[in-house]
């Protein structure tokens, strides 16, 4: 690693202050890739600030079928809040599935967006919820925020402070890891609310998350598994590497999306 | 047997330390002064080194040396070299290409070590290797074996042209051919056994030091064998001469053959203390142990077998291109040929085997011996190859490996192996028993009804372990012996040391070396201490790999157990006017048979060394040393099996039943050897599975760290089943034949014989990742 600064930001605008006047700043939330990207010197930020002191970045608010999920909310708070997994079990399972637990104890919900890594599990959820990314600056909705491989529509010093969603009537998240790092080789996640049907494929598009309307549609026939037999996904546009092929991808997309669909079909909620 | 005696299942004397964080590593040794190394590794798999611009590195802060190939070269540091020499067919030798520790002229695979930097801070030392400044002129690269044995495929060394390091045959061709021209059926199978990084927990290290005054050296290092160390870099590399060089291994975390070796690291700082004034620790991180430790397997074979009418083995045809890498690492040759073809014949009766092995030089890590070493490359061989034929001929694999087993002992291969005892029958039944082999098309009927593939599939392996008659390695062209040595001192007051060439990083020998001498003398075993590692107290040893420690390691010891025992009882008689004969030791006593007369074990010992009272012209003290030397290899064997469930939609495999039945021979703790079967078949299950090295075509390793490299996880496991049979080895005093590597050795074929079962395709490559198995159905239907 090289010699980098620590800050400590307890105030958003702190933060964003501290991050205007960094030389080549970053900010840190649980910092599962920043920090092993530092370790390999890929990454050398002058500054490094945390934001995960900040109060106003903390907790999970629910008012109804409202969510409100703090950016700095690790996986684990996620996966083990009780009235969350209420109203969405699928977001809490999908939390409850990423990476292992030391991962999961540090890593948060801010962080995860703000990477967009395109094999991460989030963006896929956010995408589907039709979730609201709420920053220090704005509101954006989730299909704009998701620009590609790594890339969102945050400016330099925008801070993301919280995502907001609707809980959908039902939904389920079903991934396929890949067997060395357990990234998402294929995710998809699937949400109803009344005849809206939302499915998100995470960890298999060259320019990350996206929507499979071919598979909503085909749902909005019939919300059940064999209504996506005949889907066919095109493997150009899929990511194709050492642990999996597009033509690999594109058959993963289709068995997990079927088996989010199962998995809906057979839950009581 | 005793409570802590031969047999028990005593628990781990040294877990208390590594379970709590207490284990003292290498990485771990401060000396004063000590300051901080990082090497320079090429980013290149192949490039002429055209200038090599230190001058502003050398001005970075806090360093102390920026130090090149040249200058070792210049003080007469020697190449680094294989110690095991082969000769080809045709009667040459193998052509071994020059392996400076630094390179000088040009560089062969990405990791090669070019310069080294030493500064007050590890930060600092990095920092100032980046500032380094090397011009390298590219050079076409291959990576494949096969590739590089083709016309026109770049060349990596002068000395080896056509990349050839040896074209080695063993066994008779002529009489082969004959057997396969009368053969009713030949089975033919091309197989590839894949390369794996061995991945010990700790990260290779060492700590160099010289000290001015007494003009000597002390190594510490994460080595298997710190007296192979020492032996090789004073008579080889020309580091210090033996005595004045003092090789440390202190606790090491895993080894799997990897930490056999001496790599470039050792050597480079300890000229490099020397040459800057000041001690010089390196510690690998993983990036660098992914690029620079000695990687294992990588054969491409294409094997033959023929059967008579009856199916019986008529004959065995292979050919094999073994990949080992840029370099001759320091065991490598002797991997795909004495420790490989020689086990070709498997448990079965064979009458006639040729095998061919061309060992080949690419653009990749040095390939050297990693757990098993050549044999599970044999058994994946002929265990496969037998499988399919069993298939093709339409009989139980089971009922066709039986139909061939070698049935009376000692039996004479046509490989040089003679098998001195066994019983493959007994495995195989206690195995096909406890996983209700018979009942299999049951749970098959079954598990398509839920939408799975299951399938199950056999290995039926042997391997040679020991390693091994010194005389004999050494006609077959091994630069060392390969015996083992030991000293047994008894202190005044009992308890005892025990002093061995055998290195433990694992294995448990502070447990189970102690476990012989509570077994001898009924002391406990927390008054045995196990020494070990340090060329300065223990004084020759050739150290711990091809699951050698217990049938060499401890009958060395039980040699000189023998003498002390020999020698207290003579005490004994003396102080009790018994007869020597009468005396009997049990339990910590020392007695004279049939009466009441004794004396504590203790008592015995302080005569020694009082020497008050000792038989006439005995010497004071009770300490004895031994060399031992074995008598013949050993053979474990076994019989695994493994029952697998594919989900077709996606190509993942679950391993819902693995039973393995080993003959270990006698057995010294059954709980250890547990561990090293769970270990072992862990690794043979990593490398059917999950664990995958690629080099791309450029060579750059693409599997290099542990997001692209899959390392079996308990999750990918299954509870094993586990049990033992015993047919006493009797080529040792103990009755033992080794455990340490037959769990990796066994299990890779029975994986994939499971899988090519459950998916009715019987070309599969390793490892069996859900991709590789989803291709493999969507080719076969």
């Amino acid at each position: 690693m090289y010699e980098t600064q620590y800050h400590r930001a307890t105030s958003v605008e702190g933060a964003a202050r501290l991050m205007g006047e960094a030389q080549d700043g970053k900010y840190l939330a649980g910092g599962m890739t920043l920090i092993p990207t530092m370790k390999q010197r890929l990454a050398s930020p002058s500054d490094l600030i945390d934001l995960r002191r900040i109060d106003a970045l903390k907790g999970i608010k629910i008012d109804g079928r409202k969510v409100r999920i703090g950016a700095v909310t690790t996986h684990s708070e996620v996966a083990t809040n009780e009235e969350l997994a209420k109203i969405c079990p699928a977001i809490t399972s999908l939390a409850g599935h990423i990476g292992d637990p030391q991962v999961r104890n540090m890593g948060t919900i801010g962080g995860s967006i703000a990477n967009n890594d395109p094999a991460a599990d989030y963006p896929s959820a956010m995408l589907a919820l039709e979730a609201t990314i709420i920053t220090n600056q704005r509101s954006v909705p989730a299909s704009a925020f998701f620009v590609g491989l790594f890339e969102t529509a945050l400016e330099p010093e925008e801070i993301i402070t919280a995502v907001e969603f609707t809980a959908p009537d039902k939904a389920a998240y079903k991934k396929f890891p890949n067997p060395a790092s357990l990234y998402a080789m294929a995710g998809v996640f699937v949400a109803r609310s009344g005849d809206q049907i939302r499915v998100a494929v995470t960890g298999a598009g060259e320019n990350g998350v996206f929507r499979l309307n071919d598979a909503e549609t085909a749902l909005a026939t019939s919300f059940t598994p064999s209504a996506l037999d005949k889907l066919s996904v095109n493997p150009d546009g899929l990511l194709s590497d050492l642990h999996a092929t597009a033509d690999y991808r594109a058959n993963l997309v289709k068995v997990m999306a079927k088996r989010a669909v199962a998995e809906i079909a057979n839950r009581p909620m | 047997m005793g409570l802590e005696g031969i047999g028990a299942r005593v628990l781990r004397k040294e877990d208390k330390r590594f379970i709590t964080g207490k284990g003292r590593y290498t990485d771990d040794m401060v000396v004063p002064g000590m300051k901080h190394a990082a090497f320079v590794r090429s980013p290149h798999a192949h490039a002429k080194i055209i200038a090599i611009d230190t001058e502003a590195a050398k001005k970075m802060p806090g360093v102390i040396g920026v130090l090149t190939g040249a200058e070792l070269k210049a003080d007469g540091i020697g190449n680094l070299i294989c110690g095991w020499m082969i000769h080809s067919k045709d009667g040459s030798p193998m052509k071994m290409g020059a392996w400076s520790p630094l390179a000088t002229d040009a560089v062969r695979y990405v990791g090669d070590a070019v310069v080294l930097v030493v500064a007050d801070t590890k930060g600092q030392a990095r920092d100032a290797a980046e500032a380094v400044d090397i011009t390298y002129d590219e050079l076409p690269v291959v990576v494949n074996a096969v590739a590089a044995l083709e016309q026109g495929a770049p060349q990596l060394h002068p000395e080896a042209p056509g990349n050839l390091i040896f074209d080695w045959d063993l066994g008779d061709e002529k009489a082969t051919n004959e057997a396969f021209a009368n053969a009713s059926h030949v089975t033919r199978l091309d197989i590839v056994n894949n390369r794996l990084v061995p991945n010990a927990m700790e990260p290779r290290a060492t700590l160099g030091v010289y000290d001015a005054g007494e003009d000597h050296y002390t190594c510490w290092t994460t080595s298997q064998n710190p007296h192979v160390a020492r032996l090789v870099m004073s008579a080889f590399y020309n580091v210090a001469p033996e005595n004045k060089l003092r090789v440390i291994a202190p606790d090491v975390g895993g080894g799997f053959g990897s930490k056999i070796f001496i790599y470039p690291e050792e050597v480079i700082c300890l000229w490099a203390s020397k040459k800057t004034g000041v001690p010089v620790k390196w510690a690998a991180d993983r990036s660098e142990s992914f690029l620079a430790d000695a990687h294992g397997r990588d054969h491409a074979t294409h094997a033959e077998l023929a059967f008579d009418k009856d199916n019986k083995i008529l004959g065995l045809k292979v050919q094999t291109v073994a990949n080992l890498g840029a370099y001759m690492s320091l065991f490598s040759s002797s991997v795909p040929t004495y420790l490989y073809a020689t086990l070709l014949s498997g448990q079965y009766d064979i009458p006639a085997i040729h095998a061919n092995v061309k060992a080949v030089y690419t653009n990749t890590a040095p390939v050297d011996a990693y757990r098993g070493a050549g044999r599970p490359e044999a058994s994946f061989v002929l265990e496969r190859i037998i499988e399919t034929a069993a298939r093709e001929l339409k009989i139980s694999p089971a009922e066709l490996r039986r139909k061939n087993f070698i049935r009376s002992f000692p039996h004479q291969t046509p490989v040089i192996m003679t098998y001195d005892a066994g019983d493959f029958d007994a495995t195989l039944d206690a195995a096909t028993k406890v996983a209700d082999y018979d009942g299999f098309e049951d749970r098959r009927e079954e598990a398509a009804k839920r939408g799975k593939l299951r399938g199950i599939g056999l290995s039926c392996y042997i391997e040679a372990c020991g390693i091994a008659p010194s005389a004999a390695v050494g006609s077959l062209g091994a630069g060392v012996g390969l015996w083992e040595s030991a000293e047994v001192r008894v202190n005044a007051v009992g308890t005892i040391e025990i002093l061995t060439g055998s290195h433990s990083h694992g294995q448990g020998h502070e447990t189970t070396f102690a476990q012989l001498a509570a077994e001898r003398f009924g002391v406990p075993i927390d008054s045995v201490s196990i020494v070990h590692g340090d060329t300065d107290k223990v004084q020759m040893g050739m150290g711990t790999y091809g699951s050698r420690s217990g049938a060499v390691g401890m009958s060395a010891i039980v040699k000189a157990l023998d003498k002390v025992e020999a020698k207290a009882k003579k005490i004994a008689a003396h102080l009790l006017e018994a007869d020597e004969a009468d005396i009997e030791i049990k339990n910590g006593d020392v007695k004279v048979a049939g009466t009441d007369k004794s004396l504590p074990w203790f008592q015995v010992a302080l005569a020694a060394y009082t020497a008050h009272n000792l038989p006439a012209g005995m010497e004071p003290g009770l300490k004895e040393g031994a060399f031992y030397d074995p008598s013949n290899f050993t053979f474990p064997g076994g019989c695994h099996i493994c029952e697998v469930e594919i989900d077709p939609e996606t190509g993942t495999t679950e391993i819902v039943q693995f039973v393995a039945a080993d003959d270990f021979g006698k057995i010294i703790n059954p709980m250890i050897v547990e561990g090293q079967v769970h270990g072992g078949l862990a690794q043979g299950i990593g490398q059917a599975l999950l664990e995958g090295t690629h080099y791309d075509d450029s060579g750059q390793l693409l599997t290099a760290s542990f997001m692209d490299y899959t390392m079996p996880r308990a999750q990918d496991l299954p509870s094993f089943k586990i049990m033992t049979t015993e047919t006493v080895c009797p080529s040792n005093p103990l009755g033992i034949k080794g455990c340490g590597e037959a769990g990796a050795i066994g299990s890779p074929p029975a994986v994939i014989n499971a899988i090519t079962d459950a998916i009715h395709n019987n070309n599969l490559a390793m490892p069996a990742s859900p991709q590789t198995v989803w291709a493999a159905i969507q080719a076969g239907k």
